[in-house]
């Protein structure tokens, strides 16, 4: 068992890793244009029909007035329900919300049993005879992971059935993109035949946990080596498909977070002596290498050098 | 729906085109434009021009490359192409949009969402090739297996592949022509992908590394801006000419003496046109002239090099050319050491200058900018322009550039000034953030070569008649004149083409025009009849 304990903690590092490594990447790219699509939620008394602080007379001389509230307003129902896509292609709405409903379930699930081991290992019983806490966190856990095992396959099932069977998804689908369902399916399916068949109220996994957060690496006497094979089929697969989920184009699941903030909602003005000023001021610094004629970047010449040339050829 | 279906693939694949555009395919116009017939027939490219331009992607070219003349030539093409992708993904050349490519780049769920947004792929009876992700899937593979790796079958097998040849490249530039840029399709995509963004970076590549551009928004447009002051060729003199004549025109029709002032230093606002607005559409100047004079404001115009043009086509496809023209424009207000720059109807002029150049002007050159949407809103609600609404007793809609509200969140105070001066006013379905391009965004407006205002009015446009025609739909007996109000110079160039194209002004009396000329009509200090309801 200790194999699969380490497959697992392997698994959470380079998820933990590949999401860091993206995230900073990401965040130290240079500053660009702005490029902000309206609606912008955060516009506080205009988001609702679109309106910026740019519609205010001289708004360079207003206090502007951001919204959180505003944003939550989107991002919640966006996160959870998949508002965009509900509103804009219903019908795919109905294939990708179980897949992405059931995958936010079974992150809750994670945690769950996460909280399940902790308190296991702590010595609180938790059980069917368990009291407080114990009773409740036996009983969400089983609930939660069957909804969210459900939904995730079913929604796995049938995106991987639209992309097989739809030409306009089919011409667009690539083999890693078959993979990466085919990845779910299996992973999720494994998980689900082993629920039902040999562990259904989700002990033998809480077991695991209880080794996991303990990092009891021994099989000897643990709870968890009384249990069946599958159990560690479901376990090893789930790790895995953790590991992979960020190295692929799935890590919109927290790209998403600067496409929105960065891009999107990015309206943050340039304001004279202030830190937007300061950043852009660097990347006018940087040498071009564009080789068009009416460039004619040699590595050395600044973005401020070219902005303040006149061109000095036409195009052919 | 359009017969053949196109693959990612298949753009590598020569063949005399990659798709064909058959007017029984478009989607059907409302009533009285819902037969086939009534669109008219799509002029075929002349064999000169497909002799001596590539044009295998459609039936139209815009941009009118030279076919290579040999293997060699096609290679060297290729190479250039290969090192300007490079580029386009290094800091040092693309820090202007380097996170949002690469975003685009890598996360994209191809759920196509982004397609039933698009009036193109729409109006087009959903050709494939018109689909907001096909061209960006293109790019994607030759960016996943040529600049990301080395072509690695893992890399293949992962994200698609696609053959680069001369027949990808040449298609690919005609086919980032074939998108507004409107962005429409980025609003409703859930993860943030934005199609647009990709083929404005096609665009670059394209015009950054290899001097490949549209001629008229490139050699016609930046190129004749940077140098002679205005991509119309008016050079100082001319215009000041010009704005002379009109101030004569509208001073005689409204009664209000207007004398434009030229380079007053220290003025509280620079207002800077669309120059084409001045060729064109004269009355559109000369109602900014009446407006401001009327309400006393210190105002002035410059003839400054693009002091007086405030367009700023860079912002198509070129950083380079979109930098050099925003510095030219703040140099002028600069020098005039004036308060803020008003920038008149123009909406991609408004974007360029008030959003994206926010993170290219800085110390003194990062001057105030206004909309002159907010400016006139305020003019007529303080009372310093008195109206008298039922001067403008007509139908009107308005149209919404989408520089001006998608992409810049200005939505009411143009609304809120038609509410109150237009007792007829009706919106278009639908409106605001959420509306059509006209079909003339990102250059096309001016863009006339070969056949390609046939696509224009057929294709880009479409969607845009529909809508207007739905906002009149009770009104389109020719007896009662309709209003669309286009606060935008480009907008209204498409308009004027594509209301020529239907002959909407001869058989159902639809006018456009901007805003300021609906508001001198129904000044109370102005002699009635500014409109003149006459085609132009």
């Amino acid at each position: 068992m200790g194999v699969v304990l380490i497959v697992t903690y392997v698994s959470a590092a380079v998820f933990v890793l590949a999401v860091l490594v993206r995230f900073v990447r990401i965040s130290r790219l240079p500053i660009h244009v702005r490029w902000e699509l309206y609606p912008v939620s955060h516009e506080k008394g205009r988001a609702h029909y679109g309106g910026s602080y740019l519609e205010v007379p001289e708004w360079w001389k207003k206090k502007r007035e951001s919204s959180l509230i505003g944003e939550l307003k989107v991002m919640i129902p966006e996160i959870l329900l998949l508002a965009g896509v509900h509103e804009h292609n219903r019908r795919h709405w109905a294939f990708t919300f179980p897949f992405h409903f059931g995958l936010y379930l079974l992150a809750g699930l994670i945690v769950l049993l996460l909280a399940g081991g902790i308190l296991s290992a702590a010595g609180v019983e938790v059980s069917g005879g368990g009291r407080g806490l114990g009773l409740a966190l036996y009983h969400s856990t089983y609930v939660v992971g069957y909804a969210g095992l459900a939904l995730a396959l079913l929604g796995s099932l049938a995106l991987l059935g639209r992309r097989t069977f739809n030409q306009d998804y089919r011409e667009y689908t690539t083999p890693g993109d078959y993979f990466n369902l085919m990845f779910f399916v299996v992973a999720l399916g494994v998980a689900w035949v082993n629920h039902i068949s040999a562990d259904p109220n989700f002990v033998g996994l809480r077991a695991y946990f209880v080794q996991l957060v303990t990092l009891d690496l021994s099989s000897k006497g643990a709870a968890f080596a009384q249990q069946p094979v599958l159990v560690s089929a479901e376990i090893i697969l789930a790790s895995l498909l953790v590991a992979y989920i960020p190295l692929t184009h799935m890590s919109h699941f927290f790209t998403k977070w600067f496409m929105y903030h960065d891009i999107r909602w990015g309206d943050e003005p340039n304001i004279r002596g202030g830190e937007i000023e300061k950043k852009v001021g660097e990347v006018l610094n940087y040498p071009v290498s564009w080789s068009a004629p009416h460039i004619r970047g040699d590595g050395k010449k600044t973005w401020a050098d070219i902005a303040t040339s006149a061109v000095e050829e036409k195009t052919k | 729906m359009t017969k053949r279906r196109v693959s990612i693939e298949d753009i590598s694949r020569p063949s005399e085109r990659l798709s064909e555009l058959r007017k029984e395919d478009f989607k059907p116009l409302p009533e009285p434009f819902d037969k086939t017939e009534s669109t008219p027939d799509f002029k075929p490219l002349s064999d000169k021009a497909k002799d001596q331009y590539e044009s295998s992607l459609d039936d139209t070219i815009a941009v009118s490359i030279p076919k290579p003349k040999s293997k060699e030539e096609e290679r060297v093409l290729i190479e250039k192409f290969l090192s300007g992708m490079e580029k386009l993904f290094t800091k040092e050349n693309n820090w202007t949009f380097l996170q949002p490519l690469l975003l685009s780049m890598d996360h994209c769920a191809k759920c196509h969402t982004c397609s039933e947004a698009c009036h193109i792929y729409e109006a087009s009876g959903q050709n494939p090739i018109y689909r907001p992700a096909y061209r960006s899937e293109v790019f994607r593979r030759l960016y996943k297996n040529f600049i990301e790796s080395n072509g690695s079958p893992l890399t293949a097998w992962r994200s698609g592949k696609v053959d680069l040849n001369w027949t990808t490249l040449a298609r690919l530039i005609e086919l980032a022509y074939r998108c507004n840029l409107c962005r429409r399709c980025a609003q409703t995509c859930p993860i943030g992908v934005d199609n647009a963004l990709i083929a404005h970076e096609i665009r670059k590549v394209f015009s950054q590394e290899l001097g490949i551009a549209a001629k008229e928004i490139h050699d016609d447009g930046s190129v004749l801006q940077l140098k002679v002051g205005s991509s119309t060729g008016m050079n100082s003199v001319v215009v000041k000419d010009n704005i002379e004549f009109i101030d004569e025109d509208v001073s005689e029709m409204t009664g209000i003496k207007v004398e434009t002032p030229w380079d007053k230093e220290g003025a509280d606002i620079l207002l800077i046109h669309n120059a084409g607005e001045i060729m064109s559409w004269p009355m559109n100047p000369g109602a900014f002239g009446v407006i401001f004079e009327t309400a006393g404001l210190n105002w002035t115009m410059s003839s400054e090099i693009a002091g007086y043009d405030s367009i700023n086509y860079g912002v198509w496809y070129d950083d380079a050319q979109f930098a050099r023209v925003a510095v030219k424009h703040a140099q002028a207000a600069k020098k005039l050491k004036v308060k803020k720059i008003v920038l008149g109807e123009c909406g991609h002029a408004h974007k360029a200058l008030t959003v994206i150049a926010d993170r290219v002007l800085t110390g003194d050159l990062n001057i105030p900018r206004e909309s002159c949407m907010v400016t006139l809103e305020g003019l007529i609600f303080s009372g310093k322009v008195k109206v008298d609404p039922s001067r403008n007793d007509f139908p009107v809609t308005l149209h919404d550039p989408c520089n001006l509200v998608r992409l810049m969140g200005i939505v009411e105070p143009q609304r809120r000034i038609l509410r109150h001066i237009a007792p007829r006013f009706r919106e278009m379905e639908p409106h605001g953030v959420y509306n059509y391009c006209c079909g003339g965004g990102s250059g096309f407006a001016i863009m006339s070569g070969h056949n390609f205002g046939d696509w224009r009015a057929q294709i880009a446009g479409r969607k845009k008649l529909e809508q207007i025609l739905n906002a009149f739909k009770d009104e389109l007996d020719p007896s009662i004149k309709k209003y669309v109000c286009a606060p935008c110079s480009n907008c209204k160039g498409q308009l004027r083409d594509l209301f020529s194209y239907y002959d909407l002004w001869e058989k159902h009396s639809i006018m456009y025009d901007g805003l300021v000329e609906l508001i001198v009509n129904c000044m109370t200090d102005a002699k009635p009849g500014f409109i003149e309801w006459e085609w132009h």
